[in-house]
């Protein structure tokens, strides 16, 4: 990784984004929600971060702003990787899609539905992908009862 | 025209041996004796214990060898379902479908831990084990199993055919 890049992120996104750290050689920025589609596209267009890796969430039960949505994105121009983070609260769990930057982010948005109930606004096919019709929660929060089951198929009689 | 081409006689010409013109057994052991060498599995692999039953069936270890070797993959014509691996509760639908289409008689093994009980995954996703929405004659433990436990529940699945009561019409016969 070119040792300028975090600090021409940091003046770029200024004063939009004032937290950017490296974390184990990865720059990571913390953005607000309202930030975020214009700071990716920024890293898209003027960095080349021309790969969208990841989207996932992260859930911090007790804190005010419950769910932190994480973003991987890559640069196959510098094979550099890059983190984002922006935190939303559980009453209104809802961020910006990607989908008009990254095609690749439609399923990967719908995934985190599925699992965290993060809704991206502008993502219109929010269907479930690896959950099925009918499944009431989100798994992958804290929350949810680890070991409550929801079969489609009625158990035998034992 | 002629040809002089040989002729292979229809019936040999070879002494009648007298001592195997017929005979006897019982129904249910002769119905057994062909059932339990002609099993047809469907193999219903859905996770890594795929790579073990390839291993089973192929060379090295060769199910041919014990009457249940030809996977049907449609369960119509089968009539041992594997269900090699995790199950969800996705699709469970699928795999109850599967089992109504198998024509009876039908055996069920739960091939791998995650098929008879859920296995390390217990959690929202996985059917904890195939027995809550089949019947399952037989369980092959290990993550996965190793071939010769594959074996020897198909011959232990084979002896309790062969000494099962086949009804061909219904009721006692």
């Amino acid at each position: 990784m070119d040792a300028n890049l975090p600090e021409r992120i940091r003046s770029r996104l200024t004063p939009e984004a004032p937290t950017l750290v490296v974390s184990h050689g990865m720059p990571v920025v913390e953005l607000a929600p309202a930030q975020l589609s214009a700071a990716v596209r920024a890293l898209r267009d003027e960095f080349g971060f021309d790969m969208l890796l990841d989207v996932t969430a992260v859930d911090w039960p007790g804190q005010a702003l419950r769910f932190e949505v994480v973003y991987h994105l890559y640069s196959t121009r510098d094979f550099v990787r890059l983190r984002l983070k922006t935190r939303v609260a559980e009453a209104d769990p809802v961020v910006d899609s990607l989908v008009p930057l990254y095609g690749s982010a439609a399923f990967m948005e719908r995934e985190c539905h599925d699992m965290f109930g993060i809704r991206f606004r502008g993502n219109d096919d929010l269907r479930p992908i690896l959950l099925y019709e009918g499944f009431a929660g989100h798994p992958l929060r804290k929350d949810y009862p680890k070991l409550q089951e929801q079969p489609l198929v009625p158990y035998r009689e034992a | 025209m002629s040809t002089a081409r040989s002729i292979i006689p229809i019936q040999a010409d070879t002494p009648k041996v007298p001592t195997f013109d017929y005979f006897t057994t019982k129904k249910d052991e002769l119905v057994g004796w062909a059932r339990k060498f002609s099993l047809f599995p469907y193999p219903f692999v859905t996770a890594c214990c795929g790579m073990e039953f390839m291993s089973v069936s192929s060379t090295l270890y060769d199910t041919d060898r014990f009457g249940a070797a030809l996977p049907r993959f449609t369960p119509r014509q089968a009539d041992l379902l594997m269900v090699v691996g995790t199950v969800t509760h996705k699709q469970a639908p699928a795999l109850l479908r599967v089992y109504e289409q198998m024509c009876e008689p039908k055996w069920v093994m739960a091939f791998g831990v995650c098929a008879t009980s859920g296995g390390f995954y217990n959690n929202y996703a996985v059917l904890q084990g195939i027995d809550k929405i089949i019947p399952v004659d037989i369980y092959v433990p290990g993550c996965p199993p190793r071939p010769e436990t594959v074996i020897d529940a198909i011959m232990q699945l084979q002896e309790r055919i062969g000494n099962a009561h086949h009804p061909i019409l219904k009721g006692d016969f």
